[in-house]
């Protein structure tokens, strides 16, 4: 039942998010310099003024701002975006095939941050003070001052250009290998450099965060009372301290959800990634406002999904979560 | 013990100030040591570091040195001028929302978490496209997306300070409620947040890098990001036009967050507690 209730308020809630995030959308079309007439006109070079009366009638723009905005919201509640301006394509299509590449690498990158971030905080806890502990506050100072795509051009120098083990370039080599498996191997060499370059900017926030929440926890009195109990060290550690130091942790991981939708587009440039990033990043180049929009729109639902993992996440942790709020 | 005299024991901040004065110098000195325009063409073009060109010169022969310089005025500016404009509007919506609480509280933060929940580079992205390129328009989309922390913490502040002896006085001895925010709350809440904004300036300086890395700069002025973006079709031949402004990024951004952390614990006891035992 509690599931169900859990379930229930999550739908909602997402779907107030994502009303508003289309509404958002309306108004950001609104404010882009021309419309699809002038672009449209300024591709085929015919740019007197019937033909853009025709075409704005075509695109309904020419009716009143609420009924333009119910009939926006109505094309997307059925998928409907539009078309790109440059390919014709409708544009859900054209997010929709590279959605699967940026959810490789986000998630990928996302459980990276996740497994290495709070580990080395919990080592740098427990050595507080001592040169391990140095060595990770530093490294973790150190990377969460680098810009992505800095770090990102160095690993290609490095560990492509240099070292030459890992490809520099795309989500599969220009001839794949034959066979289920190799192809995978294929793909996973490839996302290695993407999703660290991704990752380590997050490993460092986790990592400086855990060290904190640990250190703040381990002097509480209940902690004292399981060591004084003659508990075993690692059994304090885990069960009693990282158990609670995690949950500011994870509450922070799903507000950053949305900070790592958008460093994908920064690492898919970088990367050559084929992922809705890189199609940002066209558009962009393209000044092809419907396609931002409908990249704009996936990267909200996706942050959307990943505040209900962590949703998920922070009650699996806390069940106090769940017996509180109902 | 005197603020200074605390911030100045931690080694990392003063380290900190000392380079962010540095990097300061180099945005006031830019006209003077380089007097021509930084997109000048100034000698052959993809010359490594030497001679000729201290840190060597990019695609069309322009001094990257040059383009350092110039690049720490926009870096500078755009993180300080963004991060007032995203306090004010965090501390208007926090203000109001903490200090009269009820319904207007309810639909004040429900709006900072919608703004907390949208991917914020994307909506910046989509925001400077839109405004076209430019300083005012990158100051206004990185404002946009990182007010709603500030908003937070600002209400929190509000809250907690809102039933205190001193404000209710106020209230009861019929000082309007605009005065009482500003004048009598938002004095006693400023601390913690003169904190965030110093550590926001190093996240606006990064967020603007990535933004004109994408091609979304000023296109009238060179900067950092601009620099590294450019120069990506060449980057494994010529590392120097990569290495150098990004070197000059990070170790801003990194002045800034060591600095921001001195001012943190010098002036939140509490919280230096909770990071050093």
């Amino acid at each position: 039942m509690r599931i169900l209730l859990f379930l229930g308020g999550w739908l909602v809630k997402a779907a107030l998010i994502l009303l508003a995030i289309v509404v958002l959308n309306f108004c950001l079309v609104r404010l882009a310099p021309g419309d699809v007439a002038t672009v449209l006109a300024g591709e085929s070079g015919a740019a007197d003024a019937d033909f853009l009366a025709r075409t704005r009638a075509e695109f309904g723009l020419d009716r009143p701002l609420p009924a333009q905005l119910a009939t926006y919201v109505g094309n997307v509640l059925s998928l409907d975006l539009g078309v790109s301006y440059r390919t014709r394509r409708p544009v859900a299509d054209m997010v929709l095939e590279r959605l699967p590449a940026t959810l490789l690498l986000t998630g990928t990158a996302f459980l990276f941050a996740l497994g290495v971030g709070p580990a080395l905080g919990v080592l740098a806890a427990v050595k507080a003070r001592r040169p391990a502990d140095s060595l990770i506050t530093v490294a973790a100072l150190v990377f969460y001052a680098m810009p992505i795509f800095w770090v990102g051009l160095l690993f290609i120098l490095f560990f492509s250009v240099t070292l030459g083990w890992l490809p520099p370039f795309g989500m599969r080599s220009l001839i794949p290998p034959s066979g289920e498996l190799a192809r995978a191997i294929d793909v996973a060499r490839h996302l290695v450099l993407p999703a660290v370059t991704l990752g380590l900017f997050y490993v460092a926030i986790y990592a400086r965060l855990t060290r904190g929440a640990m250190l703040e926890t381990a002097g509480l009195d209940y902690v004292k009372t399981a060591r004084a109990k003659g508990l075993p060290e690692w059994r304090v550690v885990t069960a009693h301290i990282l158990r609670n130091a995690m949950l500011p942790i994870i509450t922070f991981a799903g507000l950053q959800a949305g900070h790592l939708v958008g460093g994908a587009i920064v690492a898919e440039t970088v990367f050559a990634w084929p992922g809705i990033g890189r199609l940002a990043f066209d558009a962009l180049l393209q000044r092809d406002y419907n396609l931002l929009l409908a990249v704009f729109l996936a990267s909200a639902v996706a942050v959307v999904l990943f505040n209900f993992v962590t949703d998920l996440l922070l009650r699996i942790a806390d069940p106090r979560i769940g017996a509180a709020g109902g | 013990m005197s603020f200074w005299q605390s911030f100045l024991r931690n080694r990392g901040a003063v380290a900190g100030l000392a380079v962010l004065a540095a990097v300061l110098l180099l945005a006031l000195s830019a006209p003077f040591l380089f007097s021509f325009d930084p997109w000048d063409t100034r000698g052959a073009p993809l010359q490594p570091p030497g001679e000729g060109f201290a840190l060597g010169s990019d695609m069309l022969g322009r001094d990257v040195l040059a383009g350092i310089f110039h690049g720490a005025r926009v870096s500078l500016f755009i993180g300080v001028v963004s991060t007032v404009f995203a306090v004010v509007i965090g501390v208007v919506v926090g203000a109001v929302a903490g200090y009269f609480g009820g319904l207007v509280d309810d639909v004040a933060m429900r709006f900072t978490e919608f703004f907390q929940t949208i991917p914020s580079f994307v909506l910046a992205v989509l925001l400077v496209a839109i405004l076209t390129p430019g300083l005012a328009s990158i100051v206004i989309a990185i404002s946009v997306v990182t007010w709603p922390p500030v908003a937070r913490l600002a209400r929190s502040e509000f809250l907690a300070l809102r039933h205190r002896a001193f404000v209710e006085a106020a209230v009861l001895s019929g000082v309007s409620h605009i005065r009482i925010i500003f004048g009598e709350v938002l004095p006693n809440a400023l601390t913690p947040i003169v904190i965030m904004a110093s550590l926001m300036v190093a996240t606006a300086i990064l967020t603007e890098s990535a933004l004109s890395f994408l091609g979304l700069g000023d296109p009238n002025r060179i900067s950092w990001g601009y620099m590294i973006g450019a120069a990506r079709a060449v980057f494994r031949h010529a590392w120097w036009l990569s290495v150098f402004p990004g070197l000059a990024i990070f170790v801003t951004v990194l002045a800034i967050n060591l600095v921001g952390e001195g001012l943190n614990d010098a002036l939140n006891p509490h919280m230096r507690r909770r990071t050093d035992p």
